[in-house]
């Protein structure tokens, strides 16, 4: 590590960014709809931004992609050429963003009730407009916020985080500098039944220094979920609010009513 | 939680991953699934509660179709036998060619030779109102257009909102005093068009049977245009502030415009927009 330009973590125990250790950046939320988007979500994480925009559940494009006893979700992730400090157009066959797409993917399958959906499709289109590290945290964050907003069912909130360790002391929230330097980890959880849904490392992380990394990224991640979610009741009260308290609640109980069989 | 207390838990919001109550002692409706002997919400909106069911009706979803909804959808397909329509629900409707009126409204059996000529009846992207008739058993809805009020739509504009703010009314066709007919889907589509006279609509004799499928406009006269983009231009503002619509907000906020002396493209100003909707909320 000493080859390193930048000190990541100073003697008084500041990161380069002038964060302690455990400080998360500040976070961002903006759950305005975008055009035509079923739902809509732009987070921040410091320095890095991500526009997701959920479509669905609706009629897939493709018969062979339908699978009768469930939704099928596709993500796509693009980058802005402005995003980086480098100027540089990934075009949309890139590896890495494939990796990123399907790392996301994976994520939230087993956390979106796809089986109330049996025969439709679920798109997920993530636009990241500005990175300074913890790009995939950010992307997770972003999606599940645009996923509640589209009204998809989910278990639970699913609230990534990642983490590193810098000599033997830890670090939450990495910016570009700190990933490009230390080994670190991304963890997504859901904070209701502390199941993890996601872990990746990149790096090679001692395994001695791995679980203590570990249950503090869980720690940060409830603090997220606070975060997530006071923004989305915030939303639901403006827009119930909105639409006024009275709403006839008695309507629309038996839904599922006649039901026929195709021919 | 306490459900016991009606008031406040029809009015409480709720989160994905939030426990709402013991399933010892309710039931779990839509919008909620059962853990570990908890009912927990699946998505964010408000609890509703009918007896022992505890429902979540999240607060901006797609459409979830009921049996006799009024519904405007668009053809995206044509298929053997049936039509394939879009009508901002999970999955397309399906309008079964047994399910349409022939021109004319001749009652017969669908022969063969209807079934040749369905692209004259519905083309791919044709607009339609129809009726939920029924469901499949994937979920899918089955819809009808089997009465002389629905069928192809022309003369008019579409506007689409979020299905929650179309309430269910005595009637979905309105006719604004502007002569401009109104369609309002309960799926959030709307359709705006020029005001087609009672007896031209529903006059068994001398009823222009082919008018029915036709596809060309009528002649629309310059003033009920701009009735109309001005009536649609009102929808997307009540929309975007996520005003419910009703026939009383929709008259009550096209007499405000006129007296206000606004025209349609004024109306795509922000203050003139933020001006309407606290003109109506003062209002209701």
């Amino acid at each position: 590590m000493a080859s390193s330009r930048i000190e990541v973590l100073n003697q008084g125990g500041y990161r380069s960014d002038g964060r302690k250790q455990h400080e998360l950046r500040s976070i961002a939320i903006d759950l305005a709809p975008q055009g035509v988007a079923d739902g809509a979500a732009t987070i921040t994480h410091g320095l890095t931004t991500v526009l997701v925009s959920v479509f669905g559940p609706r009629e897939a494009k493709l018969r062979s992609q339908t699978l009768h006893d469930r939704a099928t979700i596709s993500v796509e992730v693009g980058v802005a050429a402005f995003s980086t400090g480098e100027r540089r157009k990934r075009s949309k066959g890139d590896k890495r963003l494939l990796e990123l797409a399907s790392t996301i993917k994976a994520t939230f399958e087993p956390v979106i009730q796809t089986a109330l959906y049996p025969r439709s499709q679920i798109d997920i289109y993530l636009h990241v407009l500005e990175q300074d590290g913890s790009l995939l945290q950010t992307c997770i964050n972003g999606t599940t916020l645009a996923l509640i907003n589209a009204g998809i069912p989910l278990l639970d909130f699913v609230c990534a985080v990642s983490g590193g360790v810098h000599v033997a002391s830890p670090l939450l929230d990495l910016n570009q500098l700190e990933e490009n330097d230390v080994p670190h980890l991304t963890l997504a959880l859901m904070p209701k039944t502390k199941k993890i849904t996601l872990v990746t490392m990149e790096t090679r992380l001692h395994v001695e220094r791995f679980e203590e990394i570990f249950r503090l990224a869980a720690r940060a991640a409830e603090v997220i979920h606070q975060e997530m979610r006071a923004a989305i009741r915030i939303k639901a009260n403006t827009l119930v609010a909105s639409m006024g308290s009275t709403r006839a609640t008695v309507d629309g109980t038996d839904r599922d009513g006649n039901h026929m069989d195709e021919d | 939680m306490d459900l016991d207390d009606d008031e406040a838990l029809n009015s409480k919001l709720t989160c994905p991953g939030e426990a709402i109550t013991s399933s010892h002692a309710y039931m779990r409706g839509h919008g909620t699934y059962v853990d570990s002997d908890e009912v927990i919400a699946s998505v964010a909106g408000t609890i509703e509660r009918v007896n022992k069911l505890v429902t979540v009706r999240a607060v901006h979803t797609r459409y979830n179709p009921e049996v006799g909804d009024l519904v405007v959808g668009r053809i995206t397909e044509v298929q053997p036998r049936r039509w394939k329509v879009d009508a901002n629900s999970r999955q397309d409707a399906v309008l079964m060619l047994s399910s349409v009126n022939l021109p004319g409204g001749v009652q017969r059996r669908k022969l063969e030779s209807d079934e040749l000529q369905m692209r004259n009846f519905f083309e791919e992207s044709d607009l339609l109102v129809a009726e939920v008739q029924a469901f499949f058993s994937d979920g899918a809805m089955s819809l009808h257009t089997r009465s002389l009020k629905y069928g192809k739509l022309r003369n008019g504009q579409l506007v689409t909102v979020p299905p929650i703010l179309v309430r269910r009314l005595k009637s979905h066709f309105l006719t604004l005093p502007c002569g401009v007919d109104l369609i309002l889907g309960l799926n959030g589509y709307i359709w705006v068009s020029k005001h087609v006279k009672e007896n031209e609509q529903e006059g068994e004799e001398g009823f222009d049977a082919e008018a029915v499928y036709s596809n060309q406009n009528d002649y629309i006269e310059e003033a009920t245009r701009s009735a109309i983009s001005r009536v649609t231009n009102i929808i997307s503002i009540l929309a975007s502030h996520f005003m419910p619509l009703t026939d009383v907000v929709l008259l009550g906020a096209y007499e405000w415009v006129v007296d206000q002396d606004y025209q349609a493209k004024d109306l795509l100003q922000e203050d003139v927009g933020d001006a309407l909707v606290t003109a109506m909320r003062g209002r209701t």
